[in-house]
């Protein structure tokens, strides 16, 4: 849930990001497959298991610009794991906003490296 | 004595990240999953799917699915029909919608009441079809 509301609050104030949902990448089309191919890619993933990374790798066989994972912010910054799998509770604000703030700071690099 | 293990029918979301109705999917997997059907039903990440995570490949080959789609694209149905999952029914958001043309949900991030209805809704037609089934 942080990585997806952290993903969206990010497009909802920035006009040069865009989004995918990962799934598509099987049961779209070569235009979805090709998305990550054409396009720099930061992945945000929830747990260890990185599926965003490895289908970015899998799908656009390339590798992401930058792979962010809630599970390493939540051990180094020593966040409380999120409770509920629905939504975000006042105490997982500080963790979205975290996220936010690395996710912002990744695109900045990778615009500047453009 | 071994006891063999019961299989539970697994309840897949698109959890598409574009519109609310992804979410609406997402929110209707956990009305079952976590309040309505704790014992009977399980859930898995559509993008472990995605990825050809070996394990999760298994759980839908062995389990009875049900996927919850949100758009057009149906990702969750296609992933699955793609790794031969036991694919027992599918629901889409939008027949639901279709079927409720008063309810109005929200955006991605807050799909608000009218959501939550839309969701409810579609958790019912889940309950329907795990009832059917078993």
């Amino acid at each position: 849930m942080v990585s997806r509301v952290a993903t969206r609050r990010i497009l909802e104030y920035r006009d040069d990001v865009v989004t995918i949902c990962l799934p598509l990448f099987l049961a779209g089309g070569q235009e979805e497959r090709d998305f990550a191919k054409n396009n720099p890619c930061i992945t945000v993933d929830g747990c260890d298991k990185m599926c965003a990374s490895k289908g970015v790798e899998m799908y656009g066989k390339v590798h992401p610009k930058s792979s962010i994972v809630i599970s390493e912010i939540i051990k180094k910054e020593k966040h409380s794991r999120p409770k509920s799998k629905s939504r975000i509770e006042p105490e997982d604000e500080n963790l979205v906003q975290e996220t936010m703030k690395i996710i912002n700071e990744e695109v900045d690099k990778v615009k500047e490296k453009e | 004595m071994s006891e063999k293990k019961r299989s539970k029918h697994i309840i897949i979301p698109c959890s598409g990240i574009g519109k609310a109705l992804g979410t609406i999917t997402r929110r209707a997997t956990y009305i079952v999953t976590e309040e309505l059907l704790p014992n009977d039903t399980d859930s898995i990440c559509l993008p472990l799917l995605t990825i050809e995570d070996e394990e999760t490949v298994q759980k839908i080959r062995q389990n009875p699915c049900i996927t919850v789609d949100g758009c057009v694209a149906q990702c969750a149905q296609k992933n699955v029909a793609h790794h031969r999952g036991k694919l027992q029914g599918s629901i889409k958001i939008l027949d639901v919608i279709k079927e409720n043309p008063k309810l109005k949900p929200g955006n991605v991030l807050d799909i608000g009441p009218d959501g939550e209805k839309l969701a409810r809704k579609a958790a019912e037609k889940v309950l329907k079809i795990v009832g059917d089934k078993t």
